[in-house]
């Protein structure tokens, strides 16, 4: 059992993919069904997982490729964190896609590129070795490439060219800096605390500019500035891929490498003996800034978002290079809380395009009257992100904020204190358009909101909730990342 | 002892009965690539039971006899040849794509399988010969009905193509023939472990030169490389396919054979070999991107993908690095052949394959597109593919003898394949509505099972790496 565990939930998705690609496009009951039974099932599957290993419960699996090379996979607590991240919003936005591609062509070609997706996001998660996480961080970009192009426009096609040089271009640092580690340390396996004993006096160098690689190569994924740009180009996407590449597979597939970089290859007492940490900590400052800053002058709602994920991801980094216990927790459960949140945020706005046209944030004026349900989602997710209590992504910033005490950086909290008036300078208007200006002419409904695309924003929009009050609760995000940072730093 | 015999015999008889039986030709040659493929695991079963084994034909030894060596490397590239020459097989024996007419179309179709099985049996004779001679009569055999299948569309083009192949084999068997005789004057011998002491006297390394030289020619090595873009992509698919995953890499298997016999003397010719594949890297790599037509591009891509095997071999010591070029040469081969017959098959369904009009809005995205990118992502050398195995075991390598030079030279021809595979693979991703509504999705052929088994092939065999690689390590050195 302890081998199987993590093969079923991987093959809950990896093995359904070539199923759904081989289907006809016109079976779309049948492509529904088994869809969605794997997803509820990798929920069951992830929710045991999550119990076995809160209660001490160890499950590894391994394959040799070549001598030195392992393929492994394991479930410790930080890939449970991922884990459940993505199986349940996977669940929550296949739902979704299903009501919002009805009608709709290639969707055999979606929905198994899209089970790819999140096949490969559970490898990310459950990878053993820096080997095995190259592997599918590696698949994530060829897997998403296909949704970013779904559309087949001319800029459909330009946005998934600028994706692919993007990520193959991290991919290829990330490659490099792998090969490089493998090579002076042997097999790299995820360990709390680092694995990299003595090398860190012998080849300081050496392992500086290797962090350097690692970070850039995820970092594009994670949309650190300056390598961000594909992300607000690839918003040319459907909205569930939008919503799916900014929640879960993508960006947070780079947020969790830099957390695996920093905690369990190099360690944080290494980072902090070489000097890594300060360097990181100042990139992630000047992304949330800047991303907050850019986001301010998108009229696009889907761009505001972009910019606005660039921001709010780079909390993750923060919290992670910042080097403090408490600052860790704020990190980690921003993975968590940001990925609810930004997934409310774009499930809302794909059904403000769907409903009623709307993409742009200048045609948003009274639309609260028009898709209640929507607009009362998207609230709590924009409140949620710039940080009210008690949403959730208040949570993670009270612990942003008493980790840069901890850590005896002021400065951080007024970064924080900034970022969150620039979110508010950007989230707040699009708020009081919705709810309080008149709409300059009635929109016509251009499409009725079925059950499927109107319940997961609503049901995520309450995770944001639940999360926020329920924090202290042994099994919330929050209860879980204090569990894991007890294993990073005791 | 027997399977071997069967791998040496087996092949040329059927090609004689294919021959005589035109109506059964392709029954007889289905059922004889099968029988090679289980001699062929035999073959291998038997070498991982017992270690590597020498024996001599009719039990004459050096220097009468012929003595047939079957160790890892040997059964390695049998196993290749014969799983790739079965997916190419199953691509022939459905109804072949030609660009030729009805009348045409019988002819290719009466010869493809007797000269597929010959050259199936020159090859295993070459990969089993233990001796310089007796590779030299392969590759004699060899070169003979690679031009057969280069001509046999029967197509100007092709026919002119032929020809030039023909003359620049002739050229190379010739260098390679005088560099045996020079050898055999100075030596007396013409085993392959002779190679230490040719490389001992000026006689012996004018020999050795004479033989790599011939073996770059026929191995399209940049820049002997001349005559191969266009007989590989004017040939008929299957044809394209075994000449460029399988025929080309023979000549690089012997100079893998004359570089680990040679030992730290070979230092001159893997620099050379090095220098020349980086130059095929980026030559290569350079002519597909402005390729027009989608053969002709995946045709430089052999070009590049030479080199980068060619590299593999230059700079392996010993250790683990030349195991990565046998990884390279197999991925290589297993995509290379998907690749082609997935080209066959696009173009088939189109009716040209000119890459700007891959994108045609009435025909939806097939089978063998879907193999085409498959294959595309073990060509660039992504994970898990073998070709990114190979590429990670000779990086690694390149890296703990900080050759930093070489890695970054790696590093631009990955990015250089995965520039020119995009300009398809992208192609290949049209969809949504600027797709017409009424377009047809391609028919089902057996040629779509070929290609996607064989680009499958290349995936799986990144996972199942350990397995060649622990034949590999019963080759001696």
């Amino acid at each position: 059992m302890n081998e199987l565990l993590p093969l079923a939930i991987l093959a809950t998705s990896l093995g359904i993919a070539p199923v759904i690609l081989a289907m006809p496009d016109h079976w779309s009951r049948c492509r529904t069904w088994v869809n969605l039974t794997a997803a509820a099932i990798k929920v069951a599957l992830v929710a045991w997982i999550s119990i076995a290993v809160a209660n001490g419960g160890e499950f590894s699996v391994s394959l040799t490729i070549a001598p030195g090379l392992t393929l492994a996979l394991q479930a410790d607590a930080l890939a449970v964190l991922f884990l459940a991240l993505s199986a349940v919003l996977w669940f929550l936005t296949t739902i979704y896609a299903v009501g919002y591609l009805e009608g709709g062509t290639d969707r055999s070609r979606f929905f198994g590129f899209f089970s790819l997706c999140v096949a490969s996001t559970v490898g990310i998660a459950m990878a053993a070795n820096l080997f095995t996480f190259l592997v599918f961080f590696e698949l994530l970009t060829l897997a998403t490439w296909p949704l970013v192009v779904h559309r087949g426009s001319a800029e459909a096609h330009r946005a998934g060219r600028v994706y692919l040089t993007y990520t193959l271009g991290g991919g290829l640092a990330l490659t490099l800096g792998t090969v490089w580690l493998y090579s002076l340390a042997g097999d790299v396996p995820f360990m709390p605390r680092g694995v990299l004993g003595e090398l860190p006096q012998t080849h300081p160098l050496a392992l500086s500019v290797i962090f350097a690689l690692l970070i850039a190569g995820v970092g594009v994924k994670a949309a650190l500035v300056p390598l961000h740009g594909w992300l607000p180009i690839s918003m040319v996407a459907p909205a569930p891929v939008s919503a799916l590449l900014h929640a879960v597979a993508v960006v947070k597939a780079g947020a969790f490498g830099i957390m695996r970089v920093v905690y369990d290859v190099y360690g944080v007492e290494t980072v902090q003996v070489l000097g890594l940490a300060a360097p990181l900590a100042a990139l992630a400052a000047f992304t949330i800034l800047w991303g907050s800053i850019r986001a301010l002058t998108q009229d696009d709602l889907k761009k505001r978002l972009a910019y606005s994920t660039v921001s709010q991801v780079s909390y993750i980094t923060l919290g992670v290079a910042l080097i403090s216990p408490v600052a860790a927790i704020g990190g980690l459960a921003h993975l968590i809380h940001q990925g609810i949140m930004k997934i409310t945020l774009f499930l809302a706005a794909g059904n403000f395009a769907e409903g009623r046209g709307v993409k742009n944030i200048r045609a948003m004026n009274g639309l609260g009257r028009m898709m209640p349900g929507a607009t009362l989602a998207f609230t709590v997710g924009s409140l949620g992100m710039i940080g009210i209590p008690p949403l959730a992504g208040f949570v993670s910033k009270w612990y942003l904020g008493a980790g840069a005490l901890d850590a005896n950086l002021p400065a951080v909290i007024a970064l924080l204190a900034g970022s969150s008036l620039l979110n508010a300078a950007y989230f707040l208007p699009i708020l009081y358009r919705v709810w309080f200006l008149q709409p300059e002419e009635e929109l016509p409904e251009k499409r009725r909101i079925g059950w499927m695309l109107a319940v997961p924003p609503a049901a995520t929009a309450t995770l944001v909730l639940v999360a926020g009050l329920l924090a202290n609760a042994p099994f919330s995000p929050l209860g879980w990342t204090r569990f894991i940072v007890s294993l990073e730093y005791l | 002892m027997t399977e071997t015999l069967v791998l040496l015999s087996l092949p040329f008889l059927a090609a004689l009965a294919a021959a005589l039986h035109a109506r059964l030709s392709a029954p007889i040659g289905i059922g004889a690539t099968a029988l090679n493929a289980a001699a062929a695991v035999l073959i291998a079963g038997g070498v991982l039971r017992e270690g590597p084994a020498t024996t001599a034909i009719g039990g004459w030894s050096s220097p009468l006899g012929i003595p047939l060596v079957v160790d890892g490397l040997a059964v390695v590239m049998l196993l290749m040849t014969a799983f790739v020459g079965l997916g190419v097989a199953v691509h022939a024996m459905g109804r072949s794509p030609m660009d030729a007419g009805p009348a045409r179309l019988a002819q290719t179709r009466r010869w493809f399988w007797p000269l597929w099985l010959m050259t199936l049996g020159a090859m295993n004779a070459l990969f089993l010969s233990g001796d310089l001679f007796n590779l030299y009569v392969a590759f004699e055999i060899l070169g003979l009905t690679a031009v057969g299948l280069t001509a046999l569309s029967g197509s100007r083009s092709a026919t002119a193509a032929a020809f030039d192949y023909l003359i620049a084999g002739l050229v190379g068997s010739l260098m390679v023939l005088l560099g045996i005789a020079i050898a055999y004057a100075a030596v007396g011998q013409v085993d392959l472990d002779i190679i230490p002491s040719l490389v001992a006297t000026m006689q012996g390394r004018i020999a050795l030169a004479l033989i790599v030289a011939g073996l770059a020619i026929k191995g399209a090595l940049f820049p002997l490389h001349f005559w191969m873009p266009a007989a590989h992509s004017s040939a008929v698919p299957s044809a394209s396919a075994l000449l460029s995953a399988l025929v080309v890499k023979t000549a690089l298997y012997v100079l893998l054979r004359v570089s680990l016999e040679g030992g730290a003397d070979a230092a001159p010719l893997r620099a050379l070999l090095g220098a020349a594949g980086a130059g095929a890297m980026f030559w290569g790599g350079w002519n597909a991107l402005r390729a027009e037509r989608l053969k002709l591009l995946v045709a430089h891509s052999t070009v590049a993908q030479i080199g980068l095997i060619a590299v593999a071999i230059g700079v392996a010591g010993d250790g683990m690095l030349w195991k990565a070029a046998v990884l390279l040469i197999l991925s290589h081969a297993l995509a290379k052949a998907a690749m082609f017959l997935a080209a066959g098959r696009i173009a088939e369904e189109l009716g040209h394959d000119r890459i700007s009009g891959l994108n045609r809005e009435d025909l939806r995205p097939g089978a063998a597109e879907f193999a085409f990118a498959i294959a595309a992502i073990s060509l660039v050398g992504l994970p898990p593919t073998a070709g990114f195995i190979g590429k990670w075991i000779l990086m690694e390598g390149l890296i703990d003898d900080g050759a930093w030079l070489w890695v970054g030279l790696i590093l631009i021809g990955t990015v250089l394949s995965a520039a020119y595979l995009a300009r398809v693979v992208s192609r290949c991703l049209r969809g949504g509505p600027h797709v017409a509504p009424g377009a047809r999705r391609p028919e089902w052929r057996s040629g779509d099972a070929a290609a996607l088994g064989l680009a499958t092939g290349a995936l799986a065999l990144g996972l199942a790496s350990s397995i060649p690689v622990a034949l590999l390590e019963l080759t001696p050195a």
